[in-house]
């Protein structure tokens, strides 16, 4: 439960810094610090194998790749723009607004009866058997996604060059 | 208790990693020295040469660390503070935890314990291996970026599209042995090869996967920017790459990098492909020749025996590390990338296609 | 011993001895601030140009992308690996037909030249 409340402090946090910090390479590395602390809490939930993918790849490919395209764009620290308080205060109601409606719903919302998990929850077999028996057909159409992320970003690219 | 032993076998860990490390400079001074046909760094001394011999290997291995950190730490003007200090840290930090997954002996037996002698006995040992190694890349990336120096970031950026261009053929030859041991944990893979095939020869990985070993070794030897893969960090080249505007403690936390990424790549090889701490022959109790000899050996021997082996077989394939940088030209850049996505990635992907193929008709059909 | 507090254990002693080592030269080095010192190295020039100017080659960005995209592919091959004795041929089939469709892609890419770096 103490493990919860300290990851819970650090997200939000990171979380923060991404969103509110002008140097967009610190934005990246506290995207970083954000989603280790996800993989923290998906190993506070047993789901072990999940939490080190999220670190494989969202940690340590995704930022990657955003780091790139901030030091390939010589993105400038962020300067406040003194004359834009309509879109701001527009944005601030919007995340009220969905803030609101998040805590209402969870609030609102009653558990199903609780099962007893399989001892071996969230292990590599067992979501391996899961996956590739009972989730084949998204597994399969991931394929063709990647397949289309893959020749766009050359198109898109080959387009720039 | 357990806490106490928890802490242990961190301790340990972490000491081997950084022995290792330490002496691994001293081994590639004097070995590159050896292989270049000159003696090598001999001058280090204690007491300004008062003593009449020189402790050689002990006033290296002091020497040169004490040299680097007494360094001034200098940060070059405009350069980004928190990331410079950061970057060798986030360099470093993922490394040493690496080996906290490395498994160096069986088991310890002390009265009634048994201590797994693993600092953490992950079930995802090899993907947590893999995620360390993916977080590496941050520490080229930060450090080149955070010198303000235009040599520095360009071999930041390159360094860092090297490491992930090789990390995709590393994913790969390890895939093909968690496809062999249908496991991910190393400690199980480990003890797994202590089995005998045909009675007489051990079960070693290399003759299960030796594609994957291939693949693997050049690939972390690509990852850890080593030559023939060092041209980011090509000393005639780049000056130092990203490492250029670093100094004192930092530039070592950068060599460290190097050296440790040396250590983690023999310490894979051993564990995955040649047994880890197996002594061919040896189990709990004692030898078993196959010829049915059999020797008793009390438990304590035995461990000692397996973390011996383990450490001479982590040297081995340091030397190999070395003995590799020091023969062969450096590839040029896109020679390098071409080589990791052309050749490594295909050859990968065939190789765990095989190996499923091949697994499946050795081991009969089981069906859905 | 629940794996995940060993590991938060030498995640600690390797974050300390890392935090030690690098402040290391401060506390060891001497500090004389000098203004030479700080200035960035271009052989002797002074540098030329701001580094945000800097161009930067889109081969980078795509390199990066086709890093994910294979580093996904990779990550759905592991739990199929250790699983594999269960899942038998048709576990095969799967994985050949999710293999087959990005190296389909993979061969695209390669023809278009997308892996050239000149």
């Amino acid at each position: 439960m103490i493990l919860f409340w300290i990851i819970a402090v650090f997200s939000i946090a990171s979380a923060l810094t991404v969103i509110l910090h002008r140097n967009p390479v610190y934005c990246a590395l506290a995207l970083v610090m954000a989603l280790f602390q996800v993989a923290l809490m998906f190993v506070a939930l047993d789901a072990h194998l999940i939490a080190l993918l999220q670190v494989i790849v969202y940690a340590g490919a995704i930022v990657v790749l955003f780091l790139f395209v901030i030091m390939l764009l010589s993105l400038e620290p962020d300067v406040p723009h003194p004359g834009r308080y309509g879109i701001r205060s527009v944005s601030i109601a919007v995340a009220v607004a969905l803030g609101i409606e998040i805590g209402v719903a969870v609030v609102a919302s009653k558990p199903g009866p609780l099962v007893a998990a399989p001892s071996d929850f969230g292990s590599t077999q067992m979501v391996a058997e899961s996956l590739f028996t009972a989730h084949v057909l998204p597994f399969e159409l991931t394929s063709v996604l990647l397949l289309v992320a893959m020749v766009g970003a050359v198109v898109m690219a080959r387009r720039r060059a | 208790m357990d806490l106490i032993i928890s802490f242990g076998t961190a301790l340990v860990a972490l000491l081997i990693c950084l022995q290792v490390t330490v002496l691994l400079l001293w081994v590639e001074r004097k070995g590159s020295a050896l292989i270049q046909d000159r003696v090598g760094a001999n001058r280090a001394n204690l007491f300004g040469g008062l003593l009449p011999f020189n402790l050689g290997i002990v006033n290296t291995m002091i020497a040169d660390p004490l040299k680097l950190l007494t360094k001034e730490d200098i940060i070059p003007a405009g350069a980004d503070r928190f990331l410079h200090w950061l970057a060798p840290w986030v360099a470093v930090f993922p490394l040493f935890l690496t080996f906290a997954v490395v498994p160096f002996g069986d088991v310890l037996v002390i009265g009634e314990r048994e201590i797994n002698l693993q600092a953490v006995g992950l079930s995802g040992g090899i993907l947590f291996v893999l995620a360390m190694l993916s977080l590496g890349v941050y520490g080229v990336i930060v450090g080149g970026w955070a010198s303000n120096s235009r040599y520095a970031f360009l071999g930041g950026v390159r360094g860092s599209a090297q490491m992930i261009s090789y990390e995709i053929a590393m994913g790969l030859a390890l895939v093909s042995v968690a496809l062999t041991y249908g496991t991910l944990d190393l400690q199980h893979i480990a003890r797994a090869q202590g089995q005998l095939m045909w009675g007489v020869v051990p079960a070693w990985g290399i003759f299960y996967q030796p594609v994957a070993f291939v693949l693997l070794f050049i690939a972390g030897i690509a990852e850890s920017k080593r030559a023939p893969f060092d041209l980011p960090e090509a000393e005639s080249e780049l000056v130092a790459g990203f490492q250029t505007e670093y100094s004192g403690s930092k530039m070592s936390m950068f060599m460290m990098s190097d050296f440790i990424e040396v250590a983690i790549v023999a310490a894979l090889t051993t564990t995955l492909f040649f047994g880890g701490w197996q002594v061919p022959f040896l189990y709990r109790d004692g030898f078993h020749f196959p010829g049915g000899l059999t020797v008793a050996i009390p438990s304590l021997v035995v461990t000692l025996l397996q973390i011996v082996s383990f450490l001479v077989k982590l040297f081995v394939f340091c030397w190999i590390q070395i003995l590799i940088r020091w023969s062969l030209p450096r590839l040029r850049y896109d020679q390098l990338m071409a080589f990791g996505w052309k050749t490594l990635l295909p050859v990968g992907l065939a190789n765990v296609v095989a190996s499923a193929v091949l697994l499946l008709l050795l081991e009969g059909w089981t069906g859905t | 011993m629940n794996p995940y507090a060993a590991l938060l254990i030498n995640a600690a002693l390797c974050a300390l001895v890392a935090t030690v080592l690098l402040f290391l030269s401060r506390i060891l080095g001497r500090r004389h601030a000098s203004k030479v010192k700080y200035e960035v190295f271009e052989t002797g020039n002074p540098p030329i140009g701001s580094l945000r100017g800097t161009r930067f080659p889109v081969k980078f960005y795509l390199t990066a992308i086709l890093f994910i995209i294979f580093d996904i592919e990779v990550v759905f091959m592991y739990p199929w690996a250790v699983a594999y004795r269960q899942l038998g041929w048709f576990g095969l089939a799967e994985m050949g037909a999710f293999m087959a469709v990005l190296a389909v892609g993979f061969a695209y890419i390669w023809r278009v030249g997308a892996l050239e770096w000149n």
